[in-house]
């Protein structure tokens, strides 16, 4: 038998129903190879204690059967969600020791449910990042190597501590957050599945803020139906959130296995970028005849705005991330450096909190804002965010969801991008397209390319219908028979 | 548009070795919601709790916290607009205004810059002397209130109150329409009884729930427009007044000297009395305005809009024109009863069922008069509406004289009491028995024959026997049954 952290989340819970196993059991499982896996810098707290506490609860209300959907199911937590009692840091120094003493909506959601929180998961530093180098407690590194090389990889970013623990099997699922891709990118670099829900389908309540337009907390996990199951758990209205959507949860694990008959799948042109390897152009072409080979009507369809995306992008997330982070001053919590007046005590405090990344963006945002460039930059962003946004309505009307490829590229090596931002920032040319509108969109794992590393399919679907996603994810990765691992090395 | 072609009354004008200036002024209103709970939080409003006791984890801006917009507030601020015959937006929306200070834990402040709830409106300003102005409403738009900086408790250090920090505002701007502190102070007057007519603020100035911006320039009368300046937060009308002044006799003073206002935000000293710099335009901060991605647009059905319209109470002007028009009041009188809603509503309650004219001088002479002497509020007075109400109807029906019947005011207000029983207990009890007044004149005639018989040649002395009849009848009998019967008995 393999051991209980190589399971999937649905495959656990069976066998916690099954009684084959107890939650303290497979809890224990995971602290265990969590401690064996310091190398992977995945986790920033290990809550042990709680987790086992949390398993026991939960063995103890599977013992009189009154057991929630994810009842006794470990799971790893991005450290951008405020967990009460437990510290929480947005990967940045600025916060400090800040325990918060309150808990996060989507988190509260899962441990309603009976899950186990087994710690807080590294991340790019307020989720600013797609190589999670930008973390100020270190990079993750991805447990995936290229054949035969012994480089370390970056797990993308910015949830690369929740893709990282997922593919190295130090929880069930995890939960992360997406802001221009920063989930569905991690999962492509780790062979994960990832979802970015429609804006609003989970609260942001509790998840320590980027850009609330854009951002939005959403599940990775080793499979698409434990997505789903994930998922389920996480989303719900909230009226705590102002913009969470008051909607009914579908049961989005029942999509997954749905029939594609008849469904139209659209491939956008724009999509194929220069440059792009041609491995990624193969996935893709896979993906295509695998969907077909489904019943589904393929359409080449147009989204004309997309180049207009990724710098629209740039100008409305750190206009929102330098007000959002303006609360970070040093006055009530966190890192305090006291200068001579009260505008060096703001300066010295922010320029000792923040790390390089984080300060670009708040400077980047402040300008887009200020008197004079606002109409050029913001306004206008905004009028290609209406514009991108349109473009996919008009695409809806011709096909039922879109499939492209997750990322440009597989995970590359640590330091290969980290000075050069705007090489990062390419990073997330697929995936931002969706967050401006406000769309769902999954990446599920299609194949190794020649180096062995995982490569990503992103399927994106019309808002409120991750059901769509769920279903063509599905049958992308039954088609695919994912189901490499990364070698042991750690 | 504003009215940039009125020119002021030229009592107002600023006279000085040069010739003549008018002034020009703009008021900012800060009103704040007569709310239990801030605009985005749960926290309570309540003034003197305290320091930091109502502070909710949002409003102390705790990473991931997001603001949750209380739909009272919004409603209040329709309301006040429709008060004011504003256009109310039914598309509105919320704005960052960021700037960083210790009493601001967002680092911005979330207000509505560029699609206010409130548009355009007009009010129409009396001046206590017949003459009314109308002021240009700008806008009205709400926000939230910062906590407070305590600069005076430790030498080295600045401490924070955040118990105000969210409390909901609401910004009521004018057209720069006013030309005189007297005018100003009008406006304030007419926009604080306004709210208070509404409950959408309590108007306190004392506790700072208004308080006013004031924009100053000068000008020659009907010349061009001058450059202005902003003085922030004055709380009463009286520094209200004085900034004014004084903030226009100072720019004048440049202007003579040959030099040039600079466009800059001024603090008003309350010991001094004068202005002096808070930031020039040079140091004016760059609020990098954009919409709070963090909620969702305000948008109001014309159904919703319909209901709170037919919710409102009877405002000022309309109850005026119902006192002039039904209750047959003066202009001024009806002016005077309906600047404050209490006011109002205390005449309401003495005139139903009475003569309203009489009430109406009743309220205005006795009741305000007194309220007035001993500096008592409308609400702490120690005479009910009930019992006024009771020595009016008392005087209609003659049973008491209107001399008695402020006998019977004063007695209520040092010992209470219920007046007609007062007047039955003491006798206050008007005498109109004929034959007990005939009575009390023969033995005044049998006693002073010589007054008697000069009455003929000069009817101007029978006044002497209407007095004598008071004193012996203490005040009681009837002056009409008395004027008759001496008359009849001394002229005929």
């Amino acid at each position: 038998m393999s051991a209980l952290n190589d399971l999937t989340l649905a495959g656990a819970l069976k066998g916690l129903a099954a009684k084959d196993f107890s939650s303290r059991e497979l809890t224990q499982a995971h602290l265990d190879a969590m401690g064996a896996a310091g190398q992977l810098n995945a986790y920033l707290v290990t809550t042990a204690e709680r987790a086992l506490t949390m398993a026991d609860a939960s063995d103890a209300r599977r013992a009189n059967a009154k057991t929630g959907p994810l009842d006794g199911i470990p799971l790893g937590i991005k450290d951008l969600f405020c967990t009460k009692g437990v510290r929480t840091t947005a990967g940045s120094k600025i916060l400090g020791d800040f325990t918060p003493p309150y808990e996060s909506t989507v988190s509260a959601n899962l441990w309603r449910d009976g899950a186990v929180m087994l710690g807080k998961l590294n991340m790019d530093e307020f989720a600013m990042g797609s190589s999670n180098e930008n973390s100020a407690f270190g990079p993750v590194v991805n447990p995936w190597r290229a054949n035969g090389e012994t480089q370390a990889l970056v797990p993308g970013g910015s949830s690369g501590g929740s893709a990282a623990a997922v593919a190295a099997n130090l929880c069930l699922g995890a939960t992360a957050t997406d802001t221009g891709g920063s989930i569905r990118q991690p999962a492509s670099f780790t062979g994960t599945v990832g979802v970015k829900p429609t804006y609003g389908r989970c609260s942001r309540y509790g998840i320590v803020a980027f850009a609330s337009s854009l951002d939005q907390a959403g599940p990775i996990t080793r499979t698409v139906e434990d997505a789903a199951i994930m998922l389920r758990s996480m989303s719900g209205y909230d009226p705590k959130d102002s913009t969470s959507i008051n909607a009914d949860v579908p049961d989005f694990a029942a999509a997954c296995t749905r029939s594609l008959k008849g469904l139209r799948i659209g491939i956008p042109k724009e999509y194929r970028v220069e440059g792009m390897p041609a491995e990624i152009e193969k996935i893709w072409a896979d993906g295509i005849d695998w969907l077909r080979a489904e019943g589904c009507e393929i359409v080449d369809v147009s989204l004309p705005h997309t180049q207009y995306a990724l710098p629209a992008y740039y100008i409305i997330a750190p206009a929102e991330a330098s007000s959002n982070l303006a609360r970070y001053d040093g006055m009530r919590y966190g890192v305090r450096v006291d200068g001579a007046d009260l505008t060096e005590t703001y300066e010295k405090s922010r320029g000792a909190g923040f790390g390089e990344e984080v300060r670009r963006r708040i400077m980047i945002g402040a300008y887009v804002l200020s008197a004079g460039f606002y109409d050029a930059y913001y306004i206008r962003a905004q009028k290609v965010r209406a514009r991108i946004a349109e473009d996919f309505n008009a695409v809806f009307t011709q096909c039922d969801a879109l499939l492209t490829p997750t990322a440009p590229s597989a995970a590359f090596g640590i330091n290969a991008k980290f000075n050069d931002p705007i090489k990062m920032y390419l990073n997330d040319i697929f995936t931002v397209t969706a967050n401006l509108a406000g769309l769902p969109g999954i990446s599920v794992p299609a194949s190794l390319d020649s180096s062995g590393l995982p490569l990503g399919l992103q399927v994106i679907g019309k808002a409120m219908d991750e059901e769509t996603c769920f279903a063509v994810g599905g049958a992308l990765e039954r088609a695919a028979g994912f189901n490499a691992k990364p070698g042991k090395w750690w | 548009m504003f009215t940039a072609e009125r020119v002021a009354d030229k009592s107002d004008w600023i006279t000085t070795e040069t010739g003549d200036w008018e002034i020009i002024i703009g008021l900012e209103i800060h009103a704040q919601v007569a709310s239990k709970a801030k605009l985005f939080s749960g926290a309570a409003t309540e003034y003197g709790a305290e320091p930091n006791t109502q502070v909710s984890l949002v409003d102390a801006a705790m990473p991931g916290l997001l603001p949750v917009l209380n739909e009272y507030c919004v409603e209040q601020a329709v309301r006040t607009g429709m008060g004011m015959k504003a256009q109310i937006n039914a598309f509105s929306r919320f704005d960052r205004k960021n700037y960083f200070y210790p009493d601001l834990p967002q680092g911005y402040q979330i207000s509505q810059l560029y699609h206010p709830i409130v548009g355009e409106g007009e009010m129409l300003v009396e001046l206590g002397d017949g003459e009314a102005i109308t002021v240009g409403i700008e806008r009205l738009h709400l926000e939230q209130d910062a906590g407070k900086s305590i600069h005076d408790l430790d030498p080295n250090a600045t401490y924070v109150d955040l118990n105000r920090c969210g409390v909901a505002l609401m910004e009521i701007v004018s057209k720069p329409d006013m030309r005189s502190a007297r005018e100003a102070a009008a406006y304030v007057r007419k926009l604080r009884a306004l709210v208070r007519y509404l409950g959408t603020c309590d108007g306190d100035m004392e506790k700072g729930n208004l308080r006013a911006d004031v924009n100053v320039s000068v000008r020659r009368p009907g010349g061009d427009l001058g450059t202005r300046c902003e003085i922030k937060n004055l709380n009463s009308m009286r520094f209200i007044q004085h900034a004014i002044e004084y903030e226009a006799r100072r720019q004048i003073e440049i202007l003579e000297d040959g030099g040039e206002i600079d466009q800059e935000t001024r603090l008003y000293n309350t010991d001094t009395g004068e202005t002096r710099t808070m930031r020039s335009k040079e140091d004016a901060h760059d609020y990098r305005y954009f919409p709070d991605p963090d909620l969702l647009p305000v948008k109001l059905s014309k159904e919703w809009l319909d209901n709170v319209a037919a919710d409102l109470p009877e405002l000022p002007d309309e109850k005026k024109i119902r006192y002039v028009k039904d209750f047959g009041l003066s202009d001024y009188d009806a002016s005077v009863l309906v600047s404050d809603r209490e006011k109002a509503a205390y005449y309401e309650e003495v005139a139903d069922g009475n003569d309203k004219k009489l009430a109406a001088n009743w309220v205005l002479n006795e009741v305000f008069g007194k309220l007035n002497k001993e500096n008592v509020e409308i609400n702490d007075c120690p005479v009910s509406s009930a019992a006024n109400k009771a020595i009016v109807g008392m005087i209609s029906d003659d049973v008491i004289s209107g001399k008695i019947a402020k006998q019977v005011f004063e007695i209520c207000w040092t010992e209470g009491g219920e007046p007609t029983a007062i007047v039955e207990e003491r006798g206050l009890k008007q005498v109109t028995d004929t034959g007990a007044i005939e009575a009390m004149i023969d033995d005044i005639i049998a006693a002073n024959p010589d007054q008697a018989a000069k009455v003929k040649d000069k009817p101007k002395t029978l006044g002497w026997f209407v007095g004598q009849v008071m004193q012996a009848s203490k005040g009681k009998a009837n002056p009409q049954a008395v004027n008759k019967l001496l008359r009849e008995k001394l002229l005929d």
